[in-house]
This record gives C-alpha cells, sequence and structure tokens, in this order.
C-alpha cells in the first residue's frame, strides 16, 4: 500500500508557513460575488411575510389583493388557514415581484387573520415553562456522602441566554430553473449535500440540482439545510419561470435563522483539603426555541471528576429552534464549570491555575494543559499580577484576571478530492467544499503546492460547487483535517504517477525521485533532475486525474485539543461596565497549514468570545412573545476597540505536528465567556451569576442581589 | 437591469459642472425639503415634489456616468446593488449601525443604507470595487490582504472603505480618531486583530502591510 505521510519539518516549503490567503484581493476589493451578489438576467425578488405573533392559528388568509397588483409574478401561501404557528417569525406567505419595493409592497396587501393563542418565551423561568420536562439525569459514585464530608462547598446559580449566529450575509439563495434542472447560488455551509435536500424537497433528481458558493458571509453553524425559505424560493421561481433572489431581512435572519441554546444550572461542587475536587451536582435547564434543549455535558473538562450527578430539564419556547452555534453546547459548559469551580478555588483560598492544575487527572490531557498554563501564565506574568479578589470597593477602577479550559474534537469529516496533473504541468485540485471564510481554499492550494514542489501559485483550486467531488460540509472543525487528507492522498498518487513516467529519463527508479523547487529530481543528487514542466511532459498527452478520499490510509489527521485562556479586564464599580484590556489564547490543533489563517481562527474565536461575555444576548419580550432586539442597534456586536489586546501561542513543533491536521475554528470560542466571566469576580469580588456581564448585571451583583437572567 | 451605463470622458470636476446635473441636484435638493422649511427658505422657489414613481437620475459612480429611472423611496445601496449591479457595498443590518455598505460621496463616507439615491443625483460615489482593482489594489486593500483582516469576507468592503477614508483624513490616526473612523463598523468573523494592524501600519502617512 502506498504511503500517505506529511513532509518532515525540515522538507516542508509551504505547509506550516503564513502564505496570504488566495481570495484576499477579490474580497477586499469588493469583486468577489457572494450568493446575494448574483443579478442573472430577468432575476425577480422575493419577500418573505412572517407572522407577528408567538403562537396563533390562522383563520384566513387572503392574497388577492397582492396577486392584483403590477409587478407582482407570484404570491405563494406557506402556511394557509389552520395552520399553528409556533414562533413569531415563522413564515407565512411569499411573494416574488419585479423589484424588492414592490415585493414589500405586495407583503402588506396579504391580509391574514390569526386567532392568537398563549405563548412562553422566558427560557429562565423553568418553573414557569408550560412544557418543561425532564432530560436526563446521571450519578456516578456516591454524591450526598462526598459532600457531606468535603472541606468546602460552593453553590452557585449560573447560566447563559439564547444568543443569534448573526451571520452577516444572510441566509437565502439565488434559484435559477432551465428546464427541469435547477441551480441554486445559495450562503452555505453545505455544497456537496444541499442539492439532495433541495432535490427531495422539490421532487426532482439530486442529479439536477446545481449548489454553487463561490463565497459566503458567514454560517458559524447555522447554514447547513436549504431551509423552508430555499425550497420555497426555488417553487418561486419554478412558478415564476425566471430567477428568484430571497435573502432574509435582518430581523428574520436574527429571529429565525439561527441562535446557541441558553443554559442555566444550580451547581453545588465540592473540594478536600487538598484542593481535589471531591463531588458535584449540577440541577441544568436551557431552551434551544420550541425544541427546548438536550444535557448540557457537564463538568465540562474535569469530567472525570468523582461522584457526581446530572440533571437536566429541557425549556420548551415559542421561539425559533436552535442551531449548532460554534462548539455547539461547550461554550455553556463551560461558562458553568470554569465559574463554579473558580469560585470554589476563592473558597479554598487558592490561585485558580494552582487550583485547576490539582486536578488535571480528571480531564482527559493533563499534559497538554500543566503546558498550556505555564505558557499562558508567562504570557499574562500572572504570578506577579494575579491577587486575590478584590473586596475592597476602594476606587471606581478595578482590574482583575481570569483563567479557563477548553476541549474539542475536530477529526477531519469524510472528504474526496480529484487532482489533475496537465501534460503541460498544470495542477488542479476539485474539490466539491466550501471557504466560509476560514481559508479552505488557500489550505487545499498549500497542500497541492507543497506535494508538487511548486509555488502557491502555480497550483489553482475549484471548490463551492456540487459537480466536485462530495466534501463533507464545514461544520465540527471537521474541514480542515478532510479537506487536507483528501488532497494530500490524491495529490501524492498523481505525483507518484508523475514519477513513474519520469524516472527512465533520469535513469532511475520512481522511488528515488522527489519534487521541490519547481524540479523533479533523484533525492539526494539534485543535479540528475528536470523541470516540473519538462516532468510533466513525460506523462503523454492525456492527464493524469486522481480522487483521494478521506478517510483513508496513512497518519494524515487526527482528533482532540486543548486550549487555556487568561482575560484581564477592566471594571469600573460605579458604572458596571467592563472592559476587556487583554485576551491570551494558548491553543493546539496538531500540525498547523497555515500559520497566519489560524491564528486568525483563533482571534476570531476570542473576538466572538468577547461579544457573548459582554454584549450579545436575544431578548425576548414576554408580552408580545416577540425579540426585541432583531436588529445590529439593540443586538450588539462587539466591535474593534471592544476588543482589547490580543496575543495567541499555536503550540506546535515536534509533539503536536506528529499528530496531524486538527479542526480548529470551534475551540477558541469556547473559553472566553468564562475565562472573562472569572476575571471579572477577582477584579470585583463577586461572582457576577450570568452572561452578557451588561452593566445592570454588574451592579446588580455588587449590590448582593442576584438580578434576573 | 435598467441602467444605460457608459464611460462618460469626463472628470468628477467637469461632471458636477455640467448644467444638467447641476439643475437636477439642486430641484431634487428642494423638493426633499418639508414645505414649512421651503416656505420660509424662498416663495420663489416653490417645493417641487417627485415620486412616488421613478425618478430619472444621473450620478458618477466609481468614475463612471449612471443613468437611471429610480423610486425616490430606493436607498443607494438598494440602487447601487440592484439597479447597477455594484455589489460590492453589503446589505447587512440595512438600518446604520453595521458599516458594510459604506461608501464614499463626494469623498466622504456615508452608510449607502441610509441614504435615498436620488439623493446622490449629480454627485460622485465610490464604493470599495471604485478603489483598486484585485490585479490593482489600493494600499489600504493591500494591507487588508496583508494583515489577514478579512475572513467571510463580507464586512470588508464596508471596512475597506471606510478605513482609507480614515487614513486619508488622518494618516496616524489616534485611538480617538480610530473609534470614530472604524466604530461604525462590524465585523462578525472576528477580523479586528488584522483590521487593527492595517491601521496602526499605517503611520507615517503611507499603509505598511505589517
Amino acid at each position: 500500500m502506498a504511503d500517505y505521510s506529511w513532509p518532515e519539518a525540515e522538507r516542508r516549503a509551504l505547509i506550516g508557513s503564513r502564505p496570504a490567503r488566495l481570495d484576499g484581493p477579490v474580497k477586499s476589493t469588493g469583486f468577489a460575488k457572494y450568493p446575494s451578489d448574483q443579478n442573472p438576467q430577468g432575476l425577480l425578488a422575493a419577500k418573505i411575510l412572517t407572522c407577528p405573533h408567538a403562537h396563533a392559528r390562522i383563520v384566513g388568509i387572503d392574497t388577492s389583493a397582492a396577486e392584483a397588483m403590477p409587478g407582482v409574478r407570484v404570491v405563494h401561501v406557506i402556511q394557509g388557514e389552520g395552520a399553528e404557528i409556533q414562533w413569531a417569525g415563522d413564515e407565512v406567505a411569499a411573494v416574488a415581484a419585479v423589484t424588492e419595493e414592490v415585493a414589500r409592497d405586495a407583503l402588506r396587501a396579504i391580509r391574514v387573520d390569526y386567532e392568537v393563542l398563549p405563548h412562553f418565551v422566558t427560557e429562565a423561568d423553568r418553573d414557569g415553562a408550560p412544557d418543561a420536562r425532564p432530560a436526563g439525569e446521571r450519578t456516578e459514585g456516591d454524591p450526598d456522602a462526598a459532600f457531606a464530608t468535603a472541606h468546602r462547598t460552593v453553590e452557585r446559580t449560573l447560566g447563559m441566554p439564547q444568543m443569534a449566529h448573526m451571520c452577516l450575509e444572510p441566509h437565502g439563495q439565488v434559484c435559477s430553473w432551465d428546464g427541469d434542472e435547477l441551480e441554486v447560488h445559495a450562503s452555505t455551509q453545505a455544497v456537496s449535500t444541499l442539492g439532495g435536500q433541495f432535490a427531495t424537497e422539490l421532487g426532482v433528481p439530486a442529479s439536477q440540482v446545481r449548489i454553487r458558493t463561490e463565497y459566503m458571509g458567514g454560517g458559524f453553524g447555522s447554514k447547513f439545510s436549504p431551509d423552508r425559505w430555499g425550497i420555497v424560493g426555488a417553487e418561486l421561481a419554478r412558478k415564476a419561470g425566471a430567477p428568484v433572489k430571497l435573502f432574509l431581512e435582518r430581523d428574520q435572519e436574527v429571529t429565525v435563522a439561527g441562535s446557541r441554546p441558553s443554559a442555566f444550572a444550580r451547581i453545588r461542587a465540592s473540594a478536600d483539603e487538598q484542593g481535589r475536587l471531591v463531588a458535584w451536582d449540577s440541577d441544568s435547564w436551557g431552551s434551544g426555541g420550541l425544541p427546548g434543549t438536550g444535557q448540557t455535558p457537564l463538568p465540562y473538562v474535569f469530567s472525570r471528576l468523582p461522584n457526581r450527578r446530572t440533571r437536566h430539564t429541557s425549556v420548551p419556547t415559542n421561539l425559533a429552534g436552535s442551531r449548532a452555534w460554534r462548539a455547539p453546547n461547550h461554550p455553556q459548559a463551560c461558562f458553568l464549570t470554569m465559574a463554579v469551580l473558580d469560585d470554589l478555588a476563592d473558597e479554598l483560598g487558592l490561585d485558580p491555575i494552582d487550583f485547576l492544575e490539582r486536578n488535571l487527572d480528571l480531564t482527559g490531557r493533563a499534559d497538554t494543559y500543566r503546558e498550556q498554563f505555564a505558557i499562558a501564565a508567562e504570557m499574562a506574568s500572572w504570578k506577579e499580577r494575579w491577587q486575590p479578589r478584590d473586596r475592597t470597593r476602594e476606587g471606581a477602577v478595578h482590574r482583575g484576571l481570569g483563567v479557563s479550559v477548553h476541549t474539542w474534537g475536530g477529526r477531519g469529516h469524510s472528504s474526496n478530492c480529484d487532482v489533475t496533473v496537465h501534460p503541460d504541468g498544470a495542477v488542479e485540485a476539485r474539490i466539491g467544499s466550501q471557504d466560509i471564510g476560514t481559508g479552505t481554499r488557500t489550505i487545499v492550494a498549500q497542500v497541492l503546492a507543497e506535494t508538487f514542489g511548486l509555488e502557491l501559485h502555480q497550483v489553482r483550486v475549484s471548490l463551492g460547487d456540487n459537480v466536485y467531488p462530495q466534501s463533507g460540509p464545514s461544520g465540527g472543525s471537521s474541514t480542515v483535517g478532510g479537506v487536507t487528507a483528501s488532497t494530500r492522498r490524491a495529490a501524492q498518487d498523481a505525483l507518484r504517477e508523475v514519477l513513474v513516467h519520469v524516472a527512465p529519463r533520469l535513469e532511475a527508479e520512481p522511488e528515488q525521485l522527489v519534487a521541490g523547487g519547481g524540479r523533479v529530481f533523484v533525492e539526494g543528487d539534485s543535479s540528475r533532475g528536470m523541470s516540473w514542466r519538462e516532468a510533466a511532459a513525460q506523462i503523454g498527452g492525456a492527464p493524469i486525474s486522481v480522487q483521494g478520499r478521506n478517510p483513508g490510509p496513512g497518519r494524515l489527521i487526527s482528533s482532540g485539543v486543548g486550549g487555556v485562556q487568561i482575560a484581564d479586564v477592566e471594571v469600573d464599580i460605579e458604572t458596571g461596565v467592563v472592559q476587556v484590556e487583554r485576551m491570551i489564547a494558548v491553543q493546539d490543533c496538531g500540525l498547523i497549514i497555515n500559520r497566519r489563517l489560524a491564528e486568525s481562527q483563533v482571534y476570531g474565536g476570542l473576538i466572538m468570545g468577547v461579544g457573548y461575555a459582554l454584549y450579545e444576548e436575544w431578548i425576548p419580550d414576554p408580552v408580545s412573545g416577540r425579540l426585541l432586539n432583531a436588529d445590529m442597534e439593540f443586538y450588539k456586536l462587539a466591535g474593534l476597540v471592544d476588543v482589547g489586546s490580543l496575543e495567541v501561542h499555536m503550540m506546535t513543533g515536534p509533539g503536536y505536528d506528529e499528530r496531524g491536521v486538527i479542526g480548529l475554528g470551534e475551540p477558541p470560542v469556547i473559553s472566553p465567556g468564562a475565562a472573562i466571566s472569572n476575571a471579572v469576580a477577582n477584579a470585583i469580588g463577586v461572582r457576577v451569576p450570568y452572561l452578557p456581564l451588561t452593566p445592570d448585571r454588574v451592579l446588580d451583583a455588587l449590590a448582593g442581589r442576584g438580578g434576573p437572567a | 437591469m435598467t441602467d444605460d451605463a457608459k464611460r462618460s470622458g469626463l472628470s468628477r470636476r467637469s461632471f458636477l459642472r455640467s448644467g444638467a446635473a447641476g439643475a437636477l441636484s439642486g430641484g431634487l435638493a428642494a423638493g426633499l425639503l418639508t414645505e414649512e422649511a421651503a416656505g420660509a427658505a424662498a416663495d420663489t422657489d416653490a417645493p417641487k415634489t417627485v415620486g412616488p414613481g421613478p425618478v430619472e437620475i444621473e450620478l458618477e459612480v466609481n468614475g463612471v456616468t449612471r443613468r437611471l429611472a429610480v423610486e425616490p423611496r430606493v436607498t443607494l445601496l438598494d440602487g447601487l446593488r440592484d439597479r447597477l449591479d455594484v455589489t460590492g457595498p453589503k446589505r447587512v443590518c440595512d438600518r446604520g449601525t453595521c458599516g458594510a455598505c459604506t461608501v464614499l460621496e463626494e469623498g466622504r463616507p456615508i452608510y449607502a443604507c441610509s441614504r435615498l439615491m436620488i439623493e446622490s443625483a449629480g454627485r460622485s460615489v465610490t464604493t470599495v470595487e471604485g478603489l483598486g482593482s484585485p490585479d490593482a489594489m489600493h494600499d489600504v486593500q493591500q494591507a487588508f490582504v496583508e494583515n489577514d483582516a478579512q475572513q467571510c469576507g463580507y464586512c470588508t468592503p464596508g471596512f475597506v472603505v471606510a478605513t482609507a477614508a480614515l487614513l486619508a483624513r488622518h494618516p496616524a490616526p489616534s485611538e480617538q480618531e480610530i473609534e470614530a473612523g472604524l466604530g461604525g463598523n462590524l465585523c462578525r468573523c472576528g477580523t479586528y486583530k488584522g483590521i487593527r494592524a492595517v491601521v496602526e501600519g499605517a503611520g507615517g502617512g503611507g499603509v505598511s502591510g505589517g
């Protein structure tokens, strides 16, 4: 069997280096055409009418006035008379018209009569929830006995609300039919699987649905399916006999197109006199809208904690269903766990890093965390700067440090990649993956160029189209492992075929030949060689085309990473305002393909983390059942000046590289909420129990009030 | 598309001097005044209303004169994207908050979502595409590439235009100037580290790749 492996460190020309992303120039000049930028000839604009009530039954719907309006081409009822609507923002009807303005006029002309029904949207209120239901209970060891004999115990009620994905490019697509063939320019994370889903819903063979996503404006876990608006868009286009653009308006995007489930918990945790964790009891609940939630994985990271009891209650609400949000469940579990452990360290009179280190045997990767704690502490000058919690209340501005740890899997997904070598030396890869902003296009090109010993600009990568070989959806940090492994296998196989043709000319065996520096030559004797172009010419008149797959032979990828983050904050105890001064992230991800892009993922995770730690939350109105902040004025993202100084250390080199490629998109977004909350507790001497750490919550905590979630 | 765009061959200055454009601009400005304000201004200049039907306008977009008929309610952003197929500026919040639609009007950065297209009649509008192209990037665009100041790239056009405007006014901006110049733009992927490197690498009057 052929050998598949990454080149040794001293032989890597591109892997592990810092090339700029290949699509940087088209993006920074606005020349990149996103799905929402497609304007084919004869395009119609579509808009969706949504239900304003959180729970209602449709009594009647009259679309006749809309249908009669000039410029309106199709009016489509999505949910008609008798339908029960379960959340505000659910889709009721759609219109395709000659312009967006006319389509909006037509929506206003549609009359819908509703019977308004009772609703519940207060996710934190488990006791008041009409449909709350048990969702798992588990006991290991004897927690009651362990609590009874423990040295120190803390008990806290903590939580974080639902929040939005807030993709900047809204969900949507442009659909065009040519006979019974459908082409969809979709803003999606799942190019290879989306076509089949459209086909099933529309009753056409999957072979007749083309998906194209050259660029897309953010997904974060929310863009894996066609969604109802995708199918409706295709139906409108079919009925109209014209292409239809349907992208959600911002209020719809915030309300129905993606949220992260909430998580609340009453937690008790105990330690013995040596600072060893001995008991855990968590009673958690949360909501992901109408479907409720599953069990939150508690205790997080320290999952081998003996004597533990976990209970979970699912709280369904009349809000749109949640979606996978960057590292599903982990940020919530991390915050709930690390906040309680931080409070327990304080109760024990221990430095929290010392306390966590005493318990690393309860984790799955003690050595990694120990190394990462040392590096992060050094970067933060933790030993010199960390002080026990400040309970003095002297002066307005208080500084604090907080720490957190996290873990993630990140194994590469199923992926196929076609690599073709042309007789003129041109090299290309075709892969049904997508570049959601992580740099997939660039890393595939790096693997390709590295394997053939070429420069980055000498290879071509085509992705974002389901005519290319199937590659998995971009979720779970699975893309980098999947696409680099399939590309490497295909490229190594294609190169071996080339070398078979070249070997006789160099009077050598194929196994003696290597490609590097734009040449093919006998290993150890570079004078016996030829240029890549000349080598490729040896293959004859037809190109060599090889498909590589993942999973497959050879140790190219693995999974399982750890990370440590430290937050350094300032809190003004008069105003309750928290300012993140500095975030430090130490992260491993196996073999790094592109240092620059890998660091960008970590910076991005930290920045998104500052956002959900300080600003971001869905605010449903209990009275109307609608979100009060389905916009970007009152749903706050972190801005450029809000994020402080960011410092990233990547664990790379011997001991890490041999593990192969592991995904990185998700782990760095897990710890910021916990680290920042712990830093605030360190600064002001009291735990602010809920995220985001808005001024009102900080002031409530300082005043000794728990405050509302 | 309803536009009949063509290269005008005129500079922006001569375009603005042209009588037709000047008259159109003045007429529209008067038409957009409230009745009281217009009455107080001058009896002879009776307020002129336009719309709700399409209004013929001309404006200069990235150095090209564009003529089109557009309803007064159409924003500059939607007009650029939907009528003129100039899709660099992005529609994200559509409420003057996120800055993804930032363009230059007469060299000044504005939110294209918060301006009616007819208000830009007779004026010059520069979008991110007008600053440079992939083969001939503006210094700021080059610096965005070199500092990896973009991920999904959907906020990037607005950030690039806002950054170019900031650095044109303040070649070595202070923290307050950075906040004023870029505080009105938002990114979701978290590219602020790179954007800050673009801006802070700009000290001394030029943008360096850092």
